[in-house]
């Protein structure tokens, strides 16, 4: 990395993006140029041809996911970056890389949408496509970083729980967190954990791609490197091969599921704010997190007991923590620059009266203010009153 | 088809090549083409020695997309039209590997067309065959982009009414340093050929006419799968000094042969490897 590490920088989120990619061991970058994630392919291009690692600009985002996932397979750890209409085009091969359980990183730096939107200007619209986006049951990672430091520890954390899973892993990062600058301190190589995916034991003539295993997980030979398999995006057998067998194609599935179902406490991370005795919780992420986490001061002066759940993990979603919180306070608030996409996540697990959960849904592009917040929240508590 | 025996025994390259346990009966039409493709390429890997173990074989959607299952390589059966895509991740990533795509002509030349010019303006190391058998054959017979004008499809039956597009032409023109073209009655032509384009370093096109006699055949009335090899014997030449170029194509007649070929322009893996050996310095 040529980039100092221990002394303070100021980076933006999309350069911390790119840097966290490079510590975690990424070696290739296929991309397709978009607003406004721009920045992370730029920083790319300029630093992996320095370390041996390849940089290419594809003729469009179908393309740059393509081309990432047959680095993978060959072995480098891969990723792209965009932003909503190349996210929208990436959808094909999210759902190629979940079947064929092919480890890659992509970030999509969130924008106005849909369609062609607002290109400059932040939201948090695609959080229902990170999630549901391609075609199929398929199990998703998604991650909301809410900083500069956090584009950089969550960028490494995407790429280890993708390689640790053998999953793609979507990093669901806005217009905001990716053009905002922030100084940090970015950690030296032996102060950052880095996973990489599990190689295979056994002799080639044992080798099975999609090996059943205790921890749902199959270790994963590399191609070229003296296992011969095959990947399809057909449902397949352990071995790799089509198969339309009803006990074959359930299993598949089911090891989808298990992936998630299995990993619930691996795959939790939440920033819990003020909640030990909250009665009041802001559920937020991403930069809203930023506001949200002012409001609850504000909001504690004023002597309401009021405290954040913050999802950095938002996919899966944090349901124990959430559920827990749900037992405990009379007020849930859901600040997002979209029509409400996470609070409906929230309410399925809520059994609460009605009213008692509501959002705060900014559409205009501009920011979610602390006051915005503090000032919904108010009329929450004084309208029950 | 189950491999015949004897045949397998007296070609200890086809037996060395096939998954021969895992992967039988095929899943084609007696009397497809795609079969003599899957024997030809085999045949050209070995004649070139190569190892097994550093051929990958990626491939698109369709029946052509089926051919890489059956060899015992690293192989990828990718998306509809996006073959060309994976493929250049894997060769970026590992610029040894002897990387082989095939793909049909819908695959290859309608949802992947974006992809087939622009790997081909790159000139990035690959062998790409594609199967041309002028129509969609694994989803029944829908109209291709190389259905030759006024022939039926199940989505043009009253006759395609739009031109279509020359595989190698348009490769040639968008950069493509290797183009060559044979068809399924001539397989050891199609060998040949397959074996040039794993030779050339940059991006090798080798189309191969095919026969798709369930659909395209009988939609057309052209017989089946004999009458319509036959007919490839029947209507092509092969390119050289003495042939008439012009006159062959206003005749309808499939030129075979290596097309174009320039060892001149650089492949794009190595001139990354330069990029890669200064240290990304300017
Ligand atoms: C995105 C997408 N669109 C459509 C299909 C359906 N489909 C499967 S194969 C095929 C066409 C195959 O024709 P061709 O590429 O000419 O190959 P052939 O079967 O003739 O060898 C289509 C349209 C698909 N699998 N994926
Ligand atoms: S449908 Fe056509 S292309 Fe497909 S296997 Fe049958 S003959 Fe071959």
């Amino acid at each position: 990395m040529s980039i100092k590490t221990g002394v303070p920088l100021l980076l933006s989120g999309n350069e911390a993006v790119a840097y966290g990619a490079l510590a975690a061991g990424a070696k290739f970058y296929g991309g397709y140029p978009i607003t406004p994630s721009t920045e992370i392919a730029e920083v790319m291009a300029a630093e992996l041809p320095r370390i041996g690692g390849k940089f290419i600009q594809m003729e469009d985002e179908i393309a740059s996911l393509g081309a990432v996932i047959g680095a993978s397979i060959a072995g480098l750890k891969s990723f792209t970056a965009t932003s909503g209409p190349g996210f929208s085009l990436m959808q094909e091969h999210i759902g190629f890389a979940a079947m064929a359980e092919v480890p890659c990183v992509i970030v999509d730096v969130m924008r106005g949408g849909p369609s062609t939107g607002l290109p400059t200007k932040t939201s948090q619209s695609d959080v229902m496509q990170a999630k549901y986006g391609s075609h199929g049951d398929y199990p998703s990672i998604a991650i909301a970083p809410s900083s500069v430091m956090e584009c950089f520890t969550l960028t490494v954390k995407a790429f280890n729980l993708s390689e640790k899973y053998r999953i793609p892993v979507i990093i669901l990062s806005d217009e905001i967190v990716g053009h905002m600058r922030e100084k940090v301190i970015l950690p030296g190589p032996d102060e950052i954990e880095v996973i990489d995916r599990m190689q295979p034991e056994v002799p080639p003539e044992w080798y099975q791609h999609y090996a059943d295993t205790i921890t749902g997980v199959s270790p994963m030979a590399n191609f070229g490197e003296g296992y011969r398999f095959h990947i399809t995006g057909l449902t397949h057998d352990v071995s790799g091969f089509p198969t339309e067998r009803s006990d074959e194609t359930t299993a598949l599935l089911e090891k989808f599921r298990n992936k998630e179902n299995h990993n619930t406490h691996d795959l939790l991370m939440v920033d819990e704010f003020c909640m030990e005795d909250a009665d009041f919780c802001i559920v937020a992420y991403g930069s809203v997190g930023r506001s949200a986490r002012q409001a609850v001061k504000m909001l504690r002066q004023e002597g309401v007991k009021a405290g954040m759940i913050r999802p950095q993990i938002l996919w899966p979603f944090p349901k124990f923590p959430v559920e827990n919180m749900l037992e405990r306070v009379s007020h849930v608030l859901v600040p997002e620059m979209n029509v409400g996409q996470l609070r409906k996540e929230v309410e399925r697990l809520a059994c609460m009266p009605r009213g008692m959960i509501q959002g705060l849904n900014v559409l205009d592009p501009s920011f979610i203010t602390a006051e915005q917040i503090h000032d919904k929240a108010m009329e929450m508590i004084s309208k029950q009153k | 088809m189950v491999p015949n025996q004897q045949l397998l025994s007296k070609s200890p390259a086809v037996h060395n090549w096939l998954r021969v346990k895992k992967k039988f009966p095929h899943l084609w039409c007696p009397g497809c083409g795609d079969g003599i493709v899957l024997s030809s390429a085999i045949l050209a890997l070995d004649s070139l020695e190569y190892d097994k173990n550093d051929v990958v074989m990626v491939s698109g959607i369709g029946c052509a997309g089926r051919i890489p299952v059956y060899v015992d390589c690293n192989t990828l059966h990718t998306t509809h039209g996006r073959a060309l895509t994976f493929a250049t991740g894997i060769k970026l990533a590992k610029p040894h590997l002897k990387v082989m795509v095939f793909m049909g002509d819908g695959d290859a030349l309608a949802i992947g067309g974006n992809h087939y010019i622009h790997a081909a303006r790159r000139n990035i190391d690959l062998t790409v065959v594609v199967v041309n058998n002028n129509i969609y054959g694994m989803t029944g017979g829908q109209v291709s982009p190389t259905t030759p004008l006024s022939m039926k499809a199940t989505t043009a039956i009253y006759g395609c009414i739009e031109q279509p597009f020359d595989p190698c032409e348009l490769a040639r023109s968008a950069g493509a340093t290797f183009v060559a073209r044979s068809t399924v009655y001539h397989v050891r032509h199609t060998e040949d050929m397959i074996r040039k384009g794993l030779e050339h370093k940059g991006f090798s096109l080798i189309e191969i006419i095919s026969n798709c006699h369930t659909s395209y055949g009988r939609m057309n009335k052209l017989g089946d799968h004999i009458t319509m090899i036959k007919h490839m014997r029947d209507n092509s030449v092969m390119i050289g000094p003495q042939l008439d170029q012009e006159k062959a194509q206003a005749e309808g007649k499939y030129i075979l042969g290596v097309l174009h070929q320039d060892t001149s322009r650089p492949e794009l893996c190595e001139l990354y490897e330069e990029i890669n050996k200064r240290g990304g310095t300017q």
